[in-house]
């Protein structure tokens, strides 16, 4: 999923101090699931709103809605209704959302509520981690399921470097050494020979040095 | 500022805490009536978004309410609650609420003595620091109904 955490208040009340009414605008898929976006930060965020302009003599009207999905146009449409009635918009969605709403409603300002992380998954509870940096070319049949790009901090490509220690990463003890798993997962997986083979010097155009990237499915595309 | 009555919310366990209150009326054990009880089925079920309405709402203190140490009646939703509530006291501290008006506090379905001990030592003690920012601002919205002194 893609990962979010909520700006610190201080900014967003700068971004919404100037306005009467806005509409702030959850995500109800990645940014719920990481407790950053969902329909209860939006309660919450715009009760922090509420007080914080409450204290400095203001007040502010706030919308809260929730929408299925932010990145779709489909979903976005729904909004019609609302927008006339506001003079700006907060998303909590990640970054995608953010820049649909500002695609679709071309006359009303748009901030974003949450800096947009990583591609991640849950470790426990609580705890989200990176995993994927979509380089477009996965490796990961070929590293034992464990990406040297996302978790490596020098996206090495042919095991360690020097700096890896009882498996962790050289950057901190907290940090797992990417390719200490990687060989741990060949050797579980008896593809030790994996190891020693040696991968060529990664070509980044499929992610993302080429410019933006864009998916077309004919198929699908009308 | 003599005058002023704090408005408190506790939010009370209801194998602890509320049993507890129980117990103090029972026991004809006297506790301000600035402490308005909400019973929960247990203390992880307050949410922050309860207690950051409670704030919002004019409440000058909140606090939460769950069974002793290892004593939870869901293994462990009295700690996951202390957790969040230092969670909203750092949120609070972003909204400028003082910290202080937050509590998490313990206490076992005998303790009806502690339970009374608690509740008036919380209302002194907001009693202390006043109507809360947020409190005062709605009263001065509204000087003709609010009760609470603004300077
Ligand atoms: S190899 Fe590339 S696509 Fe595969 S997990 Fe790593 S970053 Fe993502
Ligand atoms: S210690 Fe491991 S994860 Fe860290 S930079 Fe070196 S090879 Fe990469």
């Amino acid at each position: 999923m893609i990962t979010a955490e909520r700006k610190p208040l201080e900014e967003l009340i700068e971004y919404v101090r100037p306005f009467k009414r806005i509409l702030l605008l959850g995500c109800n898929e990645c940014v719920t699931v990481c407790a950053a976006g969902g329909r209860k930060e939006v309660g919450l965020l715009a009760s922090g709103l509420h007080m914080a302009l409450l204290k400095s003599g203001s007040t502010i009207e706030i919308r809260e809605h929730t929408l299925e999905r932010q990145c779709d146009p489909e979903y976005v449409e729904e909004l019609v209704p609302m927008i006339d009635g506001v003079d700006a918009i907060m998303s909590m969605a990640c970054g995608c959302g953010v820049q649909e709403l500002a695609r679709r409603f071309k006359g009303k300002p748009v901030f974003p509520a949450v800096n947009t992380k990583f591609m991640g998954a849950s470790e426990r509870q609580g705890v989200w981690a990176e995993r994927c940096q979509g380089c477009g070319d996965c490796l990961l049949g070929k590293t034992g399921g464990i990406c040297p790009i996302a978790r490596c901090a020098k996206q090495l490509m042919n095991g360690p470097c020097g700096g890896s220690t009882g498996g962790h990463c050289e950057i901190g003890d907290d940090v797992d050494c990417a390719w200490a798993l990687i060989w741990e997962r060949l050797k579980e997986l008896g593809q030790e020979e994996r190891f020693v083979e040696i991968m060529p010097a990664k070509d980044w155009r499929p992610g993302g040095g080429s410019g933006p990237r864009k998916i077309i499915r004919e198929d699908l595309a009308e | 500022m003599d005058t002023f009555e704090p408005v408190i919310v506790a939010f009370c366990c209801h194998y602890c805490a509320y049993t507890a209150a129980d117990m103090a009326g029972s026991q004809r054990l006297t506790y301000p009536s600035n402490v308005k009880i909400i019973r929960v089925p247990c203390s992880s079920k307050v949410d922050a978004l309860h207690i950051v309405k409670a704030f919002e709402m004019g409440a000058d203190g909140v606090y939460v309410a769950g069974c002793l140490e290892g004593d939870c009646h869901f293994k462990n939703g009295n700690t996951r609650a202390a957790r969040m509530v230092d969670y909203v006291q750092k949120y609070m501290d972003e909204i400028g609420i003082e910290r202080e008006r937050l509590e998490m506090v313990m206490m076992s379905a005998g303790m009806g003595y502690r339970f009374a001990q608690v509740a008036t030592e919380i209302t002194e003690k907001i009693r202390k620091l006043g109507p809360s920012s947020i409190h005062a601002a709605i009263c001065r919205q509204h000087v003709d109904t609010c009760a609470v002194v603004v300077e």
